[in-house]
């Protein structure tokens, strides 16, 4: 016996998340070209150790490899940790941070759909933590007058942890456009003339400020076919931009402008990829205004007085605890009941 | 243009509603044998008055009303009775109900009727008639009319007839409409009079344009003041009576609300053509259309005499080799019936013809990954994911106050999820221990009732003890004092005891009385205390489906696994 509906839509999650991985492919592609190849390389060393953790996970917890490997959604963790690390990350840090994301993050709590957190966050908060100088080694974009590396360079360093004779790591990396800004700061220069400095571009770090600019272009891409809704990117933006703009209108010395906080970092992959997680934010609307706004405030102040350059992943991992409650204290009112109190 | 409203959600299924409107609706041949259940309604069932081997005529009834909620039985045609025993039927509990067996003899001959004036007839009457023409609402809902045109508690301002049919696959509201606008007319003004409606606003949705056109020239042609079509959009489950509700007159009744208590009432068109056959020409309800598509040579639909066997009714539509199972109602909404030899009913719209080919088994369920998309398309409003995460963990409280009663069982959360979880079984399972529960603790609250009493009983009879005895002493006392000897007090415990017996007694019961009653108050699950008749039927009926869920969850309780009988 069967009972209704008979039929359903043909959607399914893998289909859903190979949306959300088409999507990141404009501000890959941005990468690529500002900071060349390292990041794919980065990127498949993260999915092929999600696939595996996934794999030895589900046959640990006794559940069928088919539905659940097929389902995307480990390698869309994995793209997302890989993003949000240097590319030139050493390939045991890419190994320990996937595979902590998926075993620990996700697969402890009960797999897809039940992990609280945001694996690919876990993912990078562990690695910021336990590796924070490595963390810190960003290739330096393209067209800076610097040395690049070409790409048998890369995959020597990143899979030997050799550089080619004579060369310091510093010497083809640099720290974040966020990461400057603070050090610099610190150092007493005021924005203006940081902001003068080579490394940054129109809107923020020079390269860097396109690739969000790409993952923002997907991420319109992903509202336009409804996969996530807009009060998570609007909410989170929106609130970024206030509490960034309201700082920069009081003290435009030291503090730099909200497009600045917008395009640097992880802001627009946080916006449209990372918060946009369903399974880790609140079901309801007002609840996800109430999230994505939280998070925009979190990561600026993160940002702006703590001790990490970026706040995005922090900001969302804190979010993440409040849902279940932020969930239940936003529950619609029902059909017919719109008038009654609760 | 009236303004129209929208309801929150609904979803877009493709229709399939050309293949069964292509030819005109074409009269069923009398079968070879009618299996005709007596409970085609909401209600009580109807009492059989007839015996085995009876000859019985057209029209003639062959089940009493019983009770205030219920509704008469007719044979469909004549011929003799064979048999009244419990036989399947089409009914969603897949369990076997009591029906008349009647082999037809070809002749058909009706029964003496003739109808009534419905100006010139009192209410009750007219009611009454209805009632005794077994006239029930065949949108599927099958609540009797008779108790649905009442109008003397509230006033009601509109009368909606329903001609959405929402649900895909389904026509024969369609082509009824198209072939018989003015009768549908006729009896929805006989309605409105009952009701005494001021207005009567007709909703079909815009993918039926032929039929809303039969339908405003009738309106225009029979001179139908205060009557108007309204073309309402095509969007899935727009026909339920709630939502067509909301949209016409943007009025949401609630769970567990009466619309008549909001000043509306919903009758669906085909209903409303009964009504009138029944009351001006004394035809009770024997046939109705019914719509047989899906994996069949030729779909179509038909007037069939109630009791016809399924099975002869699809094979004159050509069904094919492959089916394997025969779907009662729309795909979204429907049943799948326990056999083909169980009796066309009131309640059958439509019969579908499924092949694994057509709809295919889903595959298995993954978990939910909160993506919201059945809070996105459910009418009710309600957060399905919330639902199915406490009813697969058995938080039936929590479900509850997540406004679990509010479901309609529309299943356009379980259409969209992209986890393809059977998220209307877990309503379905968490709806039937609910009930179960609060069986349980009715009779509980009985069975404290009777502990107390026999407490009470003991008490009382230890107090008489006391008295009798207090009396004797009393007496005793009396004939000393009568006496010269001196005074003996009494013992204190008696004197008190004793003092008011009658006093004591009852501040006792009504204190136990008080008891049970918290108790009761405490004990009964919310959302379910005003309970519609029509809720209460459904009690019945989710209860039969009980064993064969509670199977199917002890598989999905156990984790991510989908519920095994979702499989076959
Ligand atoms: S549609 Fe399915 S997967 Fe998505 S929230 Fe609802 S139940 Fe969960
Ligand atoms: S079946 Fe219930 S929960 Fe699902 S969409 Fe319909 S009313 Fe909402």
């Amino acid at each position: 016996m069967w009972s209704s509906p008979f039929i359903t839509q043909p959607s399914s999650v893998s289909q859903i998340m190979l949306r959300v991985l088409i999507a990141l492919i404009p501000g890959i592609a941005l990468y690529v070209w500002y900071f060349g190849p390292a990041i794919l390389v980065s990127i498949a060393l993260a999915s092929v150790t999600a696939l595996a953790t996934e794999a030895v996970m589900l046959k640990l917890r006794q559940r069928p490899l088919g539905p659940f490997l097929s389902d995307n959604s480990a390698l869309l963790t994995a793209w997302l940790l890989a993003l949000s690390i240097p590319a030139l990350a050493p390939w045991w840090m890419v190994v320990v941070g996937t595979a902590f994301a998926i075993a620990i993050s996700k697969h402890l709590y009960g797999g897809l759909g039940n992990n609280p957190f945001n694996p690919a966050m876990i993912g990078y908060a562990v690695l910021i933590i336990s590796f924070p100088v490595h963390m810190t080694h960003w290739i330096t974009p393209h067209g800076m007058g610097g040395i690049e590396l070409s790409f048998g360079e890369q995959l020597d360093y990143i899979f030997n942890g050799v550089l080619p004779d004579g060369l310091k790591l510093d010497a083809v990396t640099m720290a974040t456009p966020l990461d400057t800004l603070k050090t610099q700061l610190h150092l007493g220069l005021s924005v203006n003339d940081i902001r003068d400095m080579p490394i940054y571009g129109h809107l923020a770090g020079k390269g860097s400020e396109m690739v969000a600019l790409g993952f923002a272009i997907g991420g319109l891409y992903l509202l336009s076919i409804r996969i996530i809704s807009w009060h998570l990117p609007v909410a989170f933006l929106a609130s970024l931009f206030a509490t960034a703009g309201i700082f920069h209108l009081v003290d435009s010395v030291h503090y730099v402008t909200p497009l600045f906080h917008w395009f640097s970092g992880a802001a627009m992959l946080g916006a449209f990829f990372i918060l946009t997680d369903p399974v880790t934010s609140p079901t309801t609307a007002k609840g996800k205004l109430i999230f994505a706004a939280g998070a925009g405030l979190l990561t600026y102040l993160i940002r702006a007085f703590g001790g990490f350059p970026d706040g995005m992943a922090f900001a969302t991992l804190l979010m993440n605890i409040c849902v279940p409650l932020i969930d239940a204290w936003t529950q619609p009112r029902v059909f017919g009941k719109k008038g009654e109190g609760k | 243009m009236r303004p129209l409203f929208k309801f929150h959600g609904g979803v877009h299924p493709a229709t399939h509603k050309a293949e069964s409107t292509r030819t005109p609706i074409a009269l069923a041949p009398i079968p070879t044998k009618l299996v005709i259940p007596l409970h085609q309604h909401v209600g009580n069932r109807a009492v059989p008055v007839v015996q085995v081997g009876e000859r019985v005529l057209k029209g003639q009834i062959i089940g009493r009303p019983e009770g205030r909620l219920s509704s008469a039985v007719h044979a469909s045609t004549s011929g003799t009775v064979s048999a009244i025993d419990m036989q399947l039927v089409a009914h969603h509990s897949g369990l076997p109900d009591l029906c008349v067996t009647l082999i037809p003899d070809g002749k058909d001959e009706w029964i003496a009727h003739s109808g009534v004036d419905y100006r010139q007839t009192e209410h009750t009457d007219l009611r009454h008639l209805l009632r005794q023409a077994g006239v029930v609402g065949l949108g599927g809902a099958v609540f009797p009319s008779d108790m649905k045109s009442y109008s003397h508690k509230h006033k009601i301002k509109t009368l909606v007839l329903n001609g959405a049919e929402c649900e895909p696959y389904i026509t024969c509201d369609d082509m009824l409409m198209r072939e018989r606008a003015g009768d549908i007319l006729r009896g929805a003004e006989v309605l409105r009079e009952l009701l005494y409606a001021e207005e009567v606003l007709i909703g079909i949705e815009d993918n039926k344009p032929e039929a809303i056109a039969a339908m405003q020239k009738a309106v225009l042609d029979d001179k139908h003041a205060h009557m108007e079509v309204i073309a309402v959009p095509t969007l899935y489950p727009g026909g339920g009576a709630k939502q067509l509700i909301r949209v016409l007159t943007g009025i949401e009744v609630a769970a567990g609300v009466r619309s008549t208590e909001m000043g509306v009432q919903c009758f669906n068109v085909a209903t409303a053509y009964c009504v009138w056959r029944a009351i001006t020409f004394g035809e009770p309800l024997l046939s109705r259309i019914v719509t047989v598509t899906g994996n069949v040579e030729h779909a179509q639909n038909y007037e069939v005499l109630l009791g016809t066997p399924v099975d002869e009714l699809v094979a004159l539509a050509g069904s094919r080799a492959d089916t394997n199972k025969h779907i009662m109602g729309g795909p979204m909404m429907g049943v799948d019936l326990p056999s083909g030899s169980v009796g066309v009913t009131k309640a059958t719209n439509c019969i579908i013809e499924a092949s694994p080919k057509l709809f295919p088994p889903p595959p298995p369920a993954l978990p939910c990954i909160r993506c919201t998309r059945c809070a996105d398309v459910c009418p009710a409003e309600l957060q399905p994911q919330e639902l199915f995460w406490f009813s697969k963990a058995k938080d039936f409280g929590k479900a509850q106050e997540y406004h679990l009663f509010d479901c309609i069982e529309c299943g356009a959360c379980a259409y969209v999820c992209p986890s393809q979880i059977p998220l209307v079984q877990y309503y379905r399972f968490a709806k039937s221990e609910i009930w179960q529960r609060e069986r349980d603790a009715q009779a509980a609250d009985l069975a404290r009732e009777r502990h107390e009493y026999r407490l009470m009983r003991i008490e009382r009879e230890k107090q008489e003890k006391a008295e009798r005895l207090a009396q004797k002493e009393k007496a005793a006392l009396a004939a000393k004092a009568a006496s010269p000897a001196p005074a003996v007090n009494p013992e204190p415990a008696h004197t008190s005891s004793a003092a008011d017996p009658d006093d004591t007694l009852q501040m006792r019961i009504d204190a136990a009385v008080a008891r049970a009653k918290a108790q009761a108050a405490t004990a009964q699950p919310k959302n379910v205390n005003a309970l519609t008749p029509q809720q209460q039927a459904e009690i019945a009926e989710i209860e039969a489906r009980r064993a064969k869920i509670r199977e199917m969850a002890s598989h999905a309780g156990a984790d991510d696994e989908p519920p095994k009988s979702n499989q076959g």
